[in-house]
């Protein structure tokens, strides 16, 4: 096979592997809560019978819906799906990862963020304005936070680029741990649980309506179209933990993607991974409680203030 | 002196929209003669303009230079076309192309001044905007420089018969006298005493340090009154809403650009640099506008102010772009300078597009609806679908998102930050991150700001049944809106070739031009391991993607729909009265930065029979600084006065007492 068409394939079933993996990632997680707070815990597969019966059901519209409306679920997931494939997740050897370096990836769930606000703005109800600004608040918080995370990696690594990092981190002589990069990790935790509506920002389980935030959003939604709204958001915790992975802990990716043998490495190490951490998020979201909203701000300024105490630990110490 | 290649048709094209402002005159009355006739060819005219200023980028484009026989005796114009210059007009010509074409569409009888004055006023604004970016000397500098002042200031008085108009138009005028006074004291300090009005004196002539330091201090002071940088930006927000829309864009897209050309004239160009902390100082200032402005932004409820003080927040951004630039400079580090002026220079560029077109946009809106408060509008997507379209391309761009152009200087300017560590000086060093911080920070407030406006505007159910009349946009309109949007997709797509069209400027100003990307459509500034970018391929692959997806859910299932009312929680009786409103979108934003805002409530007490809630935003600078400097001003006017009695008598007093005076003095 051509190394090109070889790079395409790879490509592809990489976004093909996000899609498909980021639902379980999702019923994992719902699990872990369950044996940590006594309950009985959902099936594994779940998250898949949900996106069954949510494709096969009418989309029930409101009358006065506009295109906007309809296509946003689309972009969004298009917009995640994308970001999938640019993530190195299992291999760095990637034709997309040139496409975009993190910077851009933050741009692209901005992107995806604008499109969910803009659509539940449409239907002109007070859940759904509510919801848009609320999470625009959280956004214009957690994107300063998690820019300056990356910059920490930046100063690491001399790059912006996913795969440069990756590597850099890989080819390293010997474990270096480097004290500007654990701060940069707990901002990065605080940033990811506020991105993806976990708790204590927001409750995925709930419908209590004066409190929530990505639900809100969501209310007008049915059918195909919320099916592809919630593929989104799982897609999207998947994302995040992915690049979470290649900034703090990138082992097991494969350098090449040439060979199959480290390329299955590399898939192990990532199903591994993804378990340790999903539990790590459980186990997160039942030992604390949900904040106000209006204490938001102050939990996304504490992440923004310890990434930027990473940068200039970095510049103190020189490491 | 032969005329040159280039800047002979420049003078022609610029002398024919003279001539089309003129021939307006002729049918002062007559709407379809000044807007459907002379429009549109200023439209062509700019084009042309905007072709001449894209050939001054070409590579190896050797400056030309023309005396004009015009001007005072010893003193005649100088002109000059180089890089700098050719980008400008560039910038110039392509949004004025959309803008007069839109302009077209947009005047109509029975507002104001007479179509054919107000065409003249818009030409000559054009024609003068065109001669400050070409200006050699200090002398037509000023004079082109007080032209589009004058100009503009009669295009913003167009409704004077209302009151608050002519207010914004007297503080708008005052101000842009304030900064042209430092102006002119500026290049009364560059020409170093040798009476040398050419700007090629001013280069060469070697100031004192200190000399040069003043000398950049009151540019910085004249350019940023006119960029509206804050504390200077108090007359932005009342002159830019209260213009004619399309007049509104030509101030926000290109005029206030022609001061970051002035400043980048001033201090890069004939001040060549210097000390480092001009630098820090035009990007702090940068900064804090680009901060400030994205907060106010957040809060207002008049979509014209909304997009007054998020030009604020861009020309900041433009100004901690240039600040870098020189801060890099400074330490010798010309490649990093080359990026940050490039970042400077695209996002200039890109504002003249997605601004532009947002005003324009507002016009329309404004024109269909008779609202400009953002409490009366709403669900325009339904009734205005094409103006809906090419402005969400616009709120997209200006919230810096990929794949479109706002986003690809946004990134060059993250990169610059990125690499200044490198910078041989420890307190920069530290202080610098931080500046990326605010830049990120305002990117983000960009977004919300934006989703505020489109979301208030064309989202939602109408707060109002008139809005239920409302009409899309003529096609000449569109045209104007299109030509636009399409500058901010290809801008976005292609970066490579904007950043091409820099390469003449940073090779001039910093003294080096940045590695060339792969390909058009694909950056990779400093080198394709640390970063690089696509905006095609993103592009591209997020339309695959969702093809993909459209077609794998039609064909796995069904496209099946049901109407119904809204579900709103089960909640039947929806009204346009519970969606959030422009004010309520603001309040997390008044919450979190409170103290920014100097804010009066009016809460009505329990048994108020009649209850009124209020709640006004203002400016803190206009009260701290503004308002004591009014009153410092009346107060020695009023002591002044006291020498006035109005009579004779008194008066007569006063030349007996001076000429005592004088006698003793003498003897």
């Amino acid at each position: 096979m051509n190394p090109h068409a070889y790079a395409f394939v790879l490509q592809l079933g990489e976004a093909v592997l996000a899609v498909a993996l980021a639902p379980l990632l999702v019923g994992w997680v719902a699990q872990c809560r369950a044996w940590l707070q006594s309950r009985s815990a959902p099936p594994l597969l779940q998250p898949y019978r949900t996106l069954r019966k949510l494709f096969r059901k009418d989309a029930a519209l409101a009358t006065h819906a506009s295109p906007l409306f309809r296509g946003a679920p689309y972009v969004v997931f298009g917009t995640m799906t994308l970001s999938a494939a640019i993530i190195p997740s299992v291999t760095v050897d990637l034709p997309l990862a040139q496409v975009a370096d993190a910077i851009a990836l933050v741009g692209l769930f901005a992107t995806a963020r604008v499109f969910i606000a803009l659509a539940a703005m449409d239907i002109g109800t007070p859940f759904g304005t509510l919801g848009a600004r609320r999470e625009m608040m959280i956004g214009f918080l957690a994107e300063p936070a998690l820019l300056m995370v990356l910059f920490n990696a930046f100063l690491l690594f001399g790059s912006t680029a996913l795969p440069t990092v990756v590597e850099g981190t890989l080819r390293a002589e010997g474990f270096a741990l480097h004290p500007s990069l654990a701060f940069a990790g707990v901002a990065f935790v605080m940033v990811l649980l506020a991105e993806n509506a976990r708790i204590p920002i927001d409750n995925p389980a709930t419908h209590l309506e004066l409190t929530m935030i990505h639900e809100a959003m969501l209310l007008e939604y049915s059918a195909r179209h919320l099916a592809l709204m919630e593929w989104a958001s799982w897609l999207k915790l998947f994302n995040y933990i992915c690049i979470g992975f290649t900034l703090f802990a990138p082992w097991g990716i494969a350098l090449h993607g040439a060979e199959p043998a480290p390329l299955l490495l590399a898939l192990l190490a990532l199903v591994a991974k993804l378990a340790c951490a999903g539990a790590v998020l459980a186990v997160i979201e039942t030992v604390s409680a949900k904040l106000r909203l209006f204490r938001a701000p102050e939990f996304l300024s504490a992440a923004f203030l310890l990434a930027v105490l990473g940068l200039l630990v970095h510049l103190l110490l020189g490491t | 002196m032969n005329a040159p290649m280039h800047l002979a048709p420049l003078l022609g094209l610029i002398a024919v929209w003279l001539m089309l402002g003129a021939a307006g005159l002729v049918q002062p009355r007559s709407t379809g003669w000044v807007a459907r006739v002379l429009f549109p060819l200023g439209a062509l005219v700019a084009l042309g303009v905007a072709a001449i200023g894209g050939a001054a980028l070409a590579d190896g484009f050797a400056p030309e230079r023309w005396v004009l026989p015009l001007g005072l005796p010893d003193l005649p114009f100088h002109l000059r076309l180089d890089a700098l210059s050719g980008f400008f007009l560039a910038l110039l010509g392509v949004a004025g192309a959309g803008i007069s074409m839109f302009a077209a569409g947009y005047f109509r009888e029975g507002e104001g001044t007479a179509p054919g004055l107000l065409g003249l006023q818009y030409h000559v604004f054009l024609a003068s905007m065109a001669l400050v970016v070409l200006a050699d000397d200090a002398y037509l500098f000023m004079v082109a420089w007080e032209t589009m002042a004058l100009s503009s200031y009669f295009l913003v008085a167009t409704q004077h018969r209302i009151p608050e108009i002519r207010r914004a138009g007297f503080l708008y005028l005052l101000m842009a006298h304030v900064g042209a006074l430092a102006l002119l004291l500026c290049f009364g300090v560059l020409h170093g005493g040798s009476w040398e009005m050419t700007f090629d004196a001013m280069r060469g002539g070697a100031l004192p340090p200190a000399w040069a330091s003043v000398a950049f201090l009151l540019a910085l002071f004249g350019f940023g009154t006119k960029a509206g940088l804050v504390p200077l930006h108090v007359w932005l927000p009342e002159a830019h809403p209260a213009a004619p829309s399309p007049v509104s864009a030509m101030m926000s897209g290109l005029m206030l650009k022609t001061a970051v050309y002035g400043l980048l004239r001033v201090g890069m160009d004939l001040l060549s640099g210097g000390a480092w902390w001009w630098g820090l100082l035009a990007m702090a200032l940068g900064l804090g506008s680009a901060m400030f402005g994205a907060v106010f932004a957040a809060v207002q409820t008049d979509m014209k102010r909304l997009l007054a003080y998020s030009s604020i927040e861009n020309i900041g951004l433009i100004f901690t772009g240039v600040g870098l630039a020189m801060l890099c400079r400074a330490f010798g580090m010309h490649a990093l300078a080359a990026l940050a002026l490039a970042a400077a220079l695209i996002h200039a560029f890109n504002h003249a597009l997605f601004k532009s077109l947002l005003f324009l946009a507002t016009g329309s809106v404004l024109h269909a609806t008779r609202e400009r408060s953002l409490g009366k509008l709403g669900g325009l997507i339904r009734r205005m679908p094409w103006v809906a379209l090419l402005a969400l391309v616009g709120t997209l761009a200006i919230a810096g998102l990929p794949p479109l152009n706002g986003f690809v200087s946004e990134w060059l300017l993250l990169q610059a930050f990125l690499s200044t560590p490198a910078i041989p000086h420890a307190f920069i060093n530290m202080i610098v991150p931080l500046g990326a911080a605010v830049v990120a920070l305002t990117a983000a407030l960009a977004g919300y700001v934006m989703v505020k406006f489109y979301g208030v505007i064309f989202l939602g159910q109408p707060r109002e049944p008139s809005l239920m009349h409302a009409h899309d946009a003529g096609w000449l309109e569109r045209i104007g809106l299109a030509w636009l949007a399409l500058g901010c997709v290809a801008v976005g797509v292609l970066p490579q070739v904007a950043l091409d069209a820099t390469a003449g400027v940073t090779q001039a100003l910093a003294g080096t031009a940045l590695q060339r990307g792969p390909a058009p459509w694909w950056i990779a500034p400093v080198a394709t391991a640390q970063a690089s970018y696509s905006g095609l391929w993103l592009l591209a692959g997020m339309l695959g993607v969702v093809a993909v997806t459209f077609v794998l859910v039609r064909r796995l299932y069904h496209g099946r729909v049901r109407r119904t009312p809204p579900w709103n929680c089960g909640y039947p009786w929806l009204t346009p009265r519970m969606q959030d409103t422009a004010e309520g979108f603001g309040q997390p934003i008044r919450r979190i930065f409170g103290p920014v805002f100097r804010i009066e409530r009016e809460v009505p007490s329990p048994t108020d029979s009649a209850p009124r809630y209020r709640i006004r935003i203002d400016d803190r600078f206009w009260h701290a600084l503004y308002l004591p400097i009014v009153g410092a001003v009346r107060g020695v006017a009023d002591a002044v006065a006291v020498l006035q009695r109005g009579r004779l008598a008194v008066y007569l007093l006063y030349s007996f007492l001076t000429l005592i005076v004088l006698l003793v003095f003498v003897l």
